[in-house]
């Protein structure tokens, strides 16, 4: 027998002790100082699902909704219960081939694995939804599973309304704390854009558990955590869809826009920038081909709403307000005649002009004089009682600005441009310290360096027709259950332009209805309203080549009590008269008649909507595909 | 003898031992339920059923009270007398595996019963094999302090440990190893423990060392110790050090450049390197590995992965400080660990009762190994104290190494949690384990051979 190795006893006590201790502080360090591991478990097991609220609801001014929701289906698979599934049925109803199948499923299987739901076709139209759902006994593993998207009722008004998309990374780093996440759709353009904070409601949120094949067992702690989805508020635009279709219509084969405002609230009535497309289009599952081939392959630029993101000399139309300056400031009166012999000499340099006799204010504006508004101008800028043309050209300017020219309006659309009010520091850059008045006197009838937006443009007529107010134009009068982003409170302010006198601005409606009357707008008139209006004519150049005037007009009616301001252009359409002018004569009638009367306004729409004036350098660039997928508007309509 | 004949069974017997053995159990079950439970199933009548493996394992527990209370009625002498005949009849049922195995999680080691139930005859070695040592060393002309009777005791240990191996049961094979520790207690000389430990550091560093560096390490070391101990030592024994030391170096650079490699490469299998590598968090080309390029020639080697010890560490970390609750795990509930009802039990409790449960949970077990040590070292008999010894050693090394491998401080090996872990055969074994030992202490005052 061995001897008595009783102090062995402790020994072996303390390698058991020396093992649990070993244990125990790594026991510690799992879990009580590090961290990652419950992340990494939360990670694992919980499966955060968000409910989507459905998107606010837009309406026009008489509360037809022009922006809502409905229901698309996605077909929805688990491809590990997919077996037995009649696969030649299936792609014989979605179209598709044996391969496109396997390949789909392949990348499905890999990236979402084969025991979760996966997407197989998203947003089905509701033929295939239709076939499918009577089908889908036949596939098992499949399912229908129902989404919101937005929908466009009347398939107009797409650059006011815009569109969602899905976020991509830019845009999540942009927006961090704003809770958004992969697979979220959010406003891009327009509307959906502006008003994104309104609209999108609040998400809810809920957690269910997973397992380790990512299977749901159920929801977390009975769902205590978990949040509701509170749908976007709705909003009542000022927009008036059937004016907003009629406008649409008239602008087809055209490149241009309108904006109608009604003076009284600087609502927007009706906005249109031509060639549009229909705005359905983009919300299907055909969305990113269409997408691309209009941002990439139609060169007239369909996506570009020209109404506040592109800016154009003005014209002729800008000439009410050189008047209105003239006036204003005392460098004019209602008197001063000025002669003309089809063009301006004052400055050495030719400049042409329509009309030719002897002018006072109101005929000037009516005949669309340039050699009146160059005397003018030059007044203005060569005023002896100030002598400084820096201080006159500010002056002059301020006016401008207070017509809310130079400056972004303040639409509630992205992307407004601020167009252009040249400064005098600009000018002596180029003409150096003492430059003249007739350097710039190409601005005097709006052309030259100034630029503006066809919503200043409107805006300007709605001013002129307000004898010198104006609220920002806006398309959103209201939010359903109040505004609580205080983001319409800028529309409720007045401004006022510089002081002005109410006789000037009779004077200058006096001449804008005699455009209608008697003057270069007479092709415009609205038999038994009192129009004034104003044609523009612009020269322009494209890379060099001399291309067809831009045709502008702008007017407000009636002149008693304006309820509508409007500014219409057509890019490269000739003379302005011909074009732009009737347009806004149709959408004047429409709007304050509701209808537009007799077999001949009729006819007129269908030869208005009929006449092709896309710009010959966009013609020669256009796909014959392309034309014809612009024109599916039609046909969708037909149908 | 006359006194113990009179009187009942019950007398003399550790009733602390048999509390935490229902403890222990219990909480098993508990366990094992956590793992099964699903949310909003009735489990009273999945319970009543008898169909899931909480109610299995009650079922195990019921069996395993029977064979408790026979053992206990039995007369202790009975175990001496048959020690190394169970020895042999272990040996043979672990031969006899070869022939009639049944291949359960990819080994050969399970003998198919009647009823479906399944035996794996190296479980139930464990008990023969203490048996066995206890009675070796327990005869009256065995001096242990020889080294020819320390082989005899090492050949006994092995023989089913080797079998093990062959039946690629490492994990059991192992366990066998753990019964050093009784024969360190009886006076298997020190040097034995120190050199396997030496050998298992050295392991280790070269499993995280890179080779070159630690040869280099080794040497500079070798040379420091060389130059500090030329002064020291006379002269006449300087030569004798130095070589000493010498082949010491040459020894520690052989097994770290060779015998290690060697080991990994060849002696075990590539799953098995892998999850030694995973362990300290390298990666093991199984290129290498003899074994399977034997099997999978041409057919890249598969990366491995180290999903098993990722995700119990996670389950368990996830408890934190006081644990998610009784039945709110998720890592439990979404079945993130594999296994996890019979070697990766320890996660759910891990999970459900965090940092506090598992230090209350662990000293049980370690009040549990003292109560045995406590007991062995009252024993008259050095066939019931050996005997007490190898039931603390082999149940420490289950729970050292099987608690380590859920939290990452050793590779996995298919080893139980005693008492605790899903399984009729685990559970069986230690019941006899332990309620042999109990027998055993209440004849105490006995002394037997």
């Amino acid at each position: 027998m061995s001897a008595f190795n009783q102090n062995r006893s402790r020994i072996v006590q303390l390698i058991f002790i020396g093992a649990f201790v070993l244990i125990t502080l790594q026991l510690i360090n799992l879990q009580v100082f590090s961290t990652k591991y419950k992340m990494a478990a939360d990670n694992n097991a919980f499966y955060r699902k968000v409910i989507y609220p459905d998107r606010g609801i837009i309406f026009d001014r008489k509360k037809r909704a022009i922006l809502e929701n409905t229901i698309s289906y996605d077909l929805v698979v688990i491809p590990a219960e997919s077996k037995g599934t009649d696969t030649l049925a299936l792609c014989a109803l979605l179209n598709i081939d044996t391969a496109t199948y396997k390949k789909r499923m392949r990348d499905l299987i890999f990236k979402n694995g084969a025991v979760k739901p996966s997407v197989f076709e998203p947003l089905l139209t509701t033929e295939n939804f239709a076939r499918l759902n009577e089908n889908m006994y036949r596939f098992p593993g499949y399912s229908l599973s129902e989404r919101s998207v937005r929908s466009y009722p009347y398939d107009c008004g797409a650059a006011v309304l815009g569109y969602t998309a899905e976020v991509d990374t830019g845009f999540l780093r942009r927006h961090k704390d704003e809770g958004y996440e992969m697979g979220d759709y959010f406003g891009t353009t327009g509307l959906e854009n502006s008003y994104e904070k309104i609209l999108m409601g609040q998400r809810g949120i809920k957690r269910f558990i997973r397992d380790n094949k990512g299977r749901i067992q159920g929801p977390w702690e009975k769902g205590e955590f978990d949040t509701a989805a509170i749908a976007g508020k709705n909003l009542y635009s000022s927009i008036d869809v059937e004016l907003q279709k009629l406008g649409e219509k008239l602008m087809e084969n055209k490149v241009g826009s309108i904006v109608a405002i009604d003076p009284k609230t600087g609502g927007i009535l009706c906005m249109v920038s031509a060639p549009t497309y229909n705005p359905n289009y983009l919300t299907g599952n055909q969305r990113k081909k269409h997408l691309v081939d209009m941002m990439y392959f139609d060169p007239r630029k369909p996506l570009l709403n020209r109404t506040v993101s592109t800016t154009y000399s003005p014209g002729s139309t800008f000439k009410t307000l050189v008047g209105i300056i003239g006036m204003a400031e005392g460098v004019i009166d209602d008197q001063m005649t000025v002669s003309c012999g089809g063009s301006y000499l004052g400055c050495g340099r030719r400049m042409g002009c329509h009309a030719a006799g002897t002018f006072t204010l109101k005929p000037a504006i009516s005949k669309s004089c340039n050699s009146y508004f160059a005397v003018a101008f030059r007044r203005i800028l060569d005023n002896a009682n100030v002598n400084n043309r820096d201080i006159t050209l500010g002056l002059f300017n301020e006016y401008a600005y207070s017509f809310g020219l130079g400056r972004k309006l303040g639409v509630d659309l992205p992307s407004e441009r601020m167009g252009n009010i040249p400064t005098s520091k600009y000018y002596q850059k180029i003409f150096g310290k003492n430059w003249q008045a007739c350097n710039i006197i190409s601005n005097s009838i709006g052309q030259g360096e100034i630029t503006t937006t066809l919503t200043q443009l409107a805006n300007v007529m709605a001013i002129i027709a307000n004898k010198g107010w104006y609220y920002l134009p806006h398309l959103i009068d209201s939010v359903e259950g109040g505004d609580d982003y205080e983001m319409l409170a800028r529309f409720k302010v007045k401004h006022r332009t510089k002081n002005i006198a109410e006789s000037i601005f009779e004077e200058v409606h006096d001449g804008m209805q005699g455009t209608m009357e008697f003057g270069t707008g007479a092709y415009a008139k609205v038999p038994g309203i009192n129009v004034c209006g104003k044609t523009g004519t612009v020269e322009n150049a494209y890379r060099g080549e001399s291309l067809k005037d831009h045709a502008f007009f702008g007017a407000f009616a009636p002149r008693e009590n304006p309820r509508i301001a409007i500014a219409v252009m057509c890019e490269n359409a000739g003379y302005g008269a011909t074009s732009a002018a009737p347009i806004a004569s149709l959408l004047i009638e429409k709007y304050l008649r509701d209808s537009i009367a007799g077999p001949e306004r009729k006819a007129k729409i269908e030869q208005l909507s009929n006449m092709n004036l896309i710009p010959p350098q966009m013609k020669r660039l256009m796909k014959p595909d392309t034309t014809r997928k612009v024109n599916i508007k039609k046909v969708i309509a037909k149908n | 003898m006359n006194r113990r004949n009179n009187n009942l069974a019950a007398e003399g017997i550790d009733y602390t031992v048999i509390w935490l053995y229902g403890i222990l159990v219990s909480i098993g079950v508990l366990c094992i339920f956590m793992v099964e439970y699903k949310a909003g199933s009735n489990w009273l009548s999945t319970f009543l059923g008898g169909k899931a493996n909480y109610s299995k394992q009650l079922i195990f527990g019921g069996v395993c009270a029977l064979v408790a209370t026979f053992i206990l009625l039995t007369d202790s002498k009975i175990f001496t007398a048959f020690a190394n005949l169970s020895y042999l009849l272990g040996i043979l049922l672990m031969l006899a595996t070869f022939v009639l195995g049944k291949n359960i999680n990819g080994s050969k080691s399970w003998i198919p019963l009647v009823g479906g139930f399944n035996l794996q005859p190296a479980e139930l070695c464990k008990i023969f094999t203490s048996l066995a040592i206890a009675k070796f060393i327990s005869r009256q002309q065995v001096d242990f302090s020889n080294v020819k009777s320390q082989l005899i005791a090492g050949v006994i240990a092995l023989t089913p440990a080797a079998l093990s191996i062959l039946q690629h049961e490492l994990g059991l094979a192992l366990v066998y190893l753990s019964l050093l520790i009784a024969m360190f207690r009886e006076g298997l000389p020190a040097q034995f423990l120190i050199i396997g430990s030496c050998f298992g550091i050295l392991a280790l560093a070269t499993l995280i060392v890179e080779r070159d560096a630690l040869s280099i390490t080794l040497t500079i070391l070798a040379g420091l110790i060389i130059f500090l101990a030329y002064r020291q030592v006379r002269k006449k024994q300087r030569l004798i050090t130095i070589t000493a030391i010498l082949s010491i170096w040459i020894l520690c650079v052989g097994v770290q450049r060779y015998v290690v490699p060697y080991i990994f490469n060849n002696v075990l299998e590539c799953y098995q390197s892998t999850r030694i590598y995973s362990m300290v968090g390298k990666d093991y080309d199984c290129s290498l590995n003899q074994k399977s390029n034997e099997k999978v020639t041409g057919k890249a080697a598969r990366k491995p992965d180290d999903y098993n010890v990722r995700q119990s560490k996670i389950a368990i970390g996830s408890g934190g400080f006081f644990g998610r609750g009784f039945l709110k795990g998720t890592q439990t509930r979404g079945k993130y660990v594999p296994e996890q009802d019979t070697d990766f039990i320890f996660t759910s409790l891990g999970e459900a009762f965090g940092f506090v449960g598992c230090a209350i949970f662990l000293g049980l077990y370690l009040y549990f190994l003292f109560r045995i040590v406590r007991i062995a070292e009252r024993q008259r008999s050095t066939f019931s104290r050996v005997y007490a010894y190898c039931v603390a050693s082999i149940l420490f090394f289950h729970i050292a190494v099987n608690v380590s491998m859920t939290i990452g401080l050793f590779p996995i090996v298919g080893i139980t949690l005693p008492l605790i872990s899903y399984g009729g055969s685990s559970l069986l074994t230690f019941t006899v384990l332990i309620f042999i030992m109990l027998r055993l202490d209440a004849d105490r005052q006995m002394v037997l051979r």
